[in-house]
């Protein structure tokens, strides 16, 4: 019997739908299970009650400020100029800000161990403060993709070029046109990366693991193989911060298409 | 796009004082370099040369020719095999879904809810993600119990595993299928409707359309996809690390193990093993961009 | 007996009806136009007689036979989009050829095809070149030949000309004429435009509202407007409020003039004339016997044509002379007498 497109449509997003969805639901089932024979919110009392949490997730929400701090300083200014004033660099660039996704980030900080361990020429992971200076840099390098598309992206929209010369023909300076002029404009634009950026921290295991530093990522792993319904629980949590993220990220964009309709 | 560059540059006025305007247009993207060079390209560049070295410094191949042992082999033909296959059913059914709201004529809500939610989803990757399939299918999960106590069916007795080849793939799907979503609408989008009706006007039906129209248009994107999905599929290593343990061989885990120092004892072999993975994403990305350049001769 | 009949079609999208019992019959070699305003129902009619559209009623019939529960593939017709509807992905000649690749037909038989269509539509050349690589123009003419390729039973072109530079539109439309002339094929031609719609249409069906108000050669339809709407929406229209005199005997005046129509009128207070700018003369000719006396607003000189514009019996009236090397136009701010006939005059009913 044929049937209709429309008729396919349906079972391809209720398939998807079931299977998006379960997990969703067994996760949280899951957690409410720490109490023998009823429901309870006993999991995330429990993981909200552990000093671990506390200060690995406060650890990693640095870490993720620190890493957008950073990475806006770096990606602005070079996204600003290769529109404007290099744009023979552009492949180059690109090429690089897309190499995190082709090089797996392990092999990555595998390099940084080899390379800035105690005993090279810039012995970073010798001192607490190295280490997370590293792991920083990391999160930066595993952000840039994505940190770099929505700068860039946002620097289209709203025409660079013009607007530097109508601000260099009234005498700004390249101070004023970066502080003044491109960052606001792109303010939109940041926030996305921004928020990626930290959903992207948050949850990060394989950096923080192996640079042994005390981030949130290791402490899920480790509770997921010593507890039983708190790592449920840790996902739900994890999931809702996931999930505000992204709509802070769609929150920032409506914005940007408000102010941009009324210019 | 260099054409209009060097145009550009050339018939640009000599400026003022050149040495000053250099120095400044530079300043704004050797921090950049910079840091590109130290953390990215150079940790590389360490675990390709480290490759070919043995601890005294000297060059080798005896490192590469460690990797030819069924212990190194064996993870890296699984870790393949994941990848491709998780590539491809989510390129597959990723197309189908996004497919199915932006040309099946679904409503629109359920276009913008899904794409919101596949935002979500792509980045619900790694030990939160395991959580929730250890929660859904392990050995105490909803599903399996659902199904035990209601109909009686008993996945583990039926061969289930979710420390499996067929779990690890679910898994990774979680985050694949939403990341071909968020990729492939903006292309579908690109087909215009005329395309598909002009082919049908001219007899052809849908599938002839869909073969000879649609899929030679979406072949750059889901080439580009393909290619991202397998290198995100095959660095994974939270999500397999958090379902798993270490009891499913897999390269990054292998790797992980070497990096933490438990498991092998020739630090040259981890560089061996490092350099395998990059080599294969590196082809990965070669066969795309060749494959693409050729899909890419009708554009612009 | 007509090729291709429309009778009582039906369209409702929801509660709106767009396209309300609509009769249509074209004879086979037929060069009809839909025309009217977007949102006329135009469109509708072609994509219901395509088949991407299913009527609410009625049917569609070709050579006797109906294909209303027709797919689109199934009905032999062949059709130009607006524009950007040819296939990006295969050259000019794989696009020519693209129809009779679905049905089978063997390369041979196929590729003499495709090099005797690019030469009926004058691009023997450029068969290797993709879409991107051809201008506008050339692209609707590689859509004109693609649709041909499969010698259709009916050509539809959906505002072909639209999308395409003002001059090209101009030569374009002769070229398809000539096309369709030498091929004799049943033509359905949808626009907006009423000097496409004019040119090159055998007949004419001004649409409205879903409805269809005249059907008939351009020279009825721009001299003998059935309705208010299609006088106005045909050609640029000069409007007049005329008092009626005697209704019986044809009589009304024009700002005291009098003058004696041939068209029936209803008997009212007053009743609406128009006249075509070419039948408003500057100054006196022999056979116009109403003259009214005229002052010059404005002057665009368009070449051959002087388009003049003038306050008429309170009204701005356009007026066509020819240019004459020997005679300069009126400088504006000036008193004239326009002079008209009574056989030109279009009275409009509501």
């Amino acid at each position: 019997m044929i049937r209709s497109p429309r008729f396919w449509s349906w079972v391809a997003f209720g398939g998807g739908l079931l299977y998006f969805f379960i997990p969703l639901i067994g996760m949280f089932e899951f957690s409410l299970r720490a109490r023998r024979g009823e429901y309870s919110f006993q999991a995330y009392t429990n993981v909200l009650s552990d000093p671990q949490f506390h200060q690995t997730f406060v650890y990693s929400a640095i870490m993720a400020l620190f890493t957008i701090v950073f990475g806006v300083l770096i990606v602005t200014p070079t996204a600003f100029w290769v529109r404007l004033k290099l744009p023979r660099l552009r492949p180059i660039v690109e090429f690089i800000t897309l190499l995190p996704l082709v090089i797996p980030p392990i092999v990555i900080v595998f390099g940084y161990i080899r390379l800035y361990n105690t005993s090279s020429w810039l012995p970073l992971t010798g001192s607490a403060f190295g280490t997370d200076i590293l792991l920083m840099f990391g999160y930066a390098t595993l952000a840039l993709p994505y940190m770099y598309r929505a700068i860039d992206t946002g620097l289209r929209s709203i025409d660079v070029g013009t607007l530097t010369e109508a601000a260099q023909s009234l005498g700004a300076g390249w101070f004023t046109i970066i502080t003044r002029l491109i960052l606001p404009n792109v303010l939109v634009a940041v926030l996305s990366g921004a928020f990626l950026t930290f959903a992207i921290v948050i949850g990060e295991y394989v950096f923080a693991a192996l640079l042994n530093r005390p981030a949130f990522g290791p402490y899920m792993v480790w509770m997921g193989g010593n507890k039983a319904y708190e790592p449920a629980a840790l996902a739900v949590l994890a999931f809702a911060i996931t999930w505000a993220c992204m709509a802070l990220i769609q929150l920032a964009t409506r914005f940007s298409k408000h102010t941009r309709a009324q210019r | 796009m260099t054409d209009a560059t060097i145009t550009d540059a050339a018939t640009r006025p000599p400026a003022t004082n050149p040495v000053q305007r250099l120095s400044l247009t530079w300043f704004g993207v050797v921090p950049f370099l910079i840091f590109a060079f130290l953390f990215l390209i150079l940790p590389t560049l360490n675990i390709v040369i480290g490759a070919f070295r043995t601890p005294d410094g000297s060059v080798t191949l005896a490192n590469i020719r460690g990797l030819f042992v069924p212990e190194i082999i064996n993870p890296f033909w699984l870790s393949m095999k994941i990848s491709l296959l998780t590539a491809f059913l989510g390129c597959l059914i990723g197309l189908a879904m996004a497919a199915a709201v932006t040309k099946g004529g679904l409503p629109s809500w359920i276009r913008d809810a899904m794409l919101t939610f596949s935002g979500v989803a792509s980045n619900f990757a790694g030990v939160p993600l395991a959580f929730a399939f250890i929660a859904t299918l392990g050995r105490l999960g909803l599903v399996t119990v659902v199904l035990k106590e209601v109909f009686g069916i008993n996945l583990a007795g039926l061969g289930f595993n979710l420390i499996s080849f067929l779990g690890l793939t679910l898994t990774y799907l979680y985050f694949q299928i939403p990341l071909m979503i968020l990729i492939i609408t903006p292309a579908l989008d690109g087909l215009k409707r005329e395309w598909r009706e002009a082919a049908e006007m001219l007899g052809a039906t849908g599938s002839q359309y869909w073969r000879m129209v649609a899929m030679p248009v979406l072949w750059p994107s889901l080439l580009g996809t393909f290619a991202l999905l397998f290198a995100n599929a095959f660095g994974a290593v939270a999500t397999a690390m958090a379902l798993t343990g270490s009891s499913l061989s897999i390269i990054p885990i292998i790797l992980f193990a070497q990096i933490r120092g438990d498991v092998l004892q020739d630090p040259h072999l981890g560089y061996a093993v490092a350099f395998g993975m990059i080599v294969i994403t590196g082809i990965a990305n070669l066969v795309y961009i060749v494959l693409r350049a050729r899909a890419e001769r009708w554009l612009k | 007996m007509a090729f291709l009949t429309i009778s009582h079609l039906e369209k409702s999208f929801g509660t709106t009806r767009v396209v309300k019992d609509f009769d249509l019959d074209i004879a086979k070699g037929e060069f009809v136009s839909l025309l009217g305003p977007s949102g006329c129902g135009k469109t509708t009619v072609l994509r219901m007689v395509a088949g991407f559209e299913t009527p609410s009623q009625g049917a569609i019939r070709i050579d006797g036979k109906d294909v209303v529960g027709l797919r689109p593939n199934q009905r032999n017709i062949g059709m130009v989009f607006q524009a950007y509807a040819l296939f990006p992905n295969l050259t000019v000649a794989q696009n020519v050829a693209f129809g009779m690749k679905v049905k089978g037909l063997p390369k041979a038989e196929i590729d003499a095809r495709v090099t005797e269509m690019l030469g009926l539509i004058g691009l023997p050349t450029l068969g290797d070149r993709f879409p991107f690589q051809l201008s506008g123009g050339q692209q609707q003419r590689v859509a004109l030949a693609r649709a041909l390729a499969v010698k259709p039973q009916v050509l539809l072109l959906d505002e072909p000309l639209s999308a395409l530079d003002a001059k090209i539109r101009v030569s374009l439309r002769s070229e398809i004429r000539e096309i369709q002339r030498r091929l004799g094929i049943t033509t359905i031609f949808v626009t907006h435009d009423q000097e496409e719609a004019l040119s090159m249409s055998d007949r004419i069906v001004v649409m409205n509202g879903g409805i269809a108000e005249q059907v008939g050669t351009p020279f009825e339809v721009y001299n003998r407007p059935a309705t208010k709407f299609v006088a106005n929406f045909v050609g640029t229209l000069n409007t007049f409020d005329a008092k009626v005199e005697n209704a019986s005997e044809g009589r009304i005046s024009l700002d005291g003039v009098a003058m004696t129509l041939l068209a029936p009128f209803r008997d009212a207070p007053h009743v609406a004339i128009a006249l075509r700018p070419e039948a408003v003369h500057l100054g006196r000719a022999e056979g116009r016997e109403v003259v009214l006396p005229a002052m010059i607003e404005d002057v665009h000189f368009m070449g051959s044509v002087i388009r003049v514009r003038a306050r008429v019996a309170g009204a701005s009236v356009a007026l066509d002379t020819f240019n004459r090397a020997d005679s300069p136009p009126p400088a504006v701010g000036s008193t004239a007498e326009v002079s008209l006939s009574a056989r030109d005059v279009i009275v409009l009913h509501a």
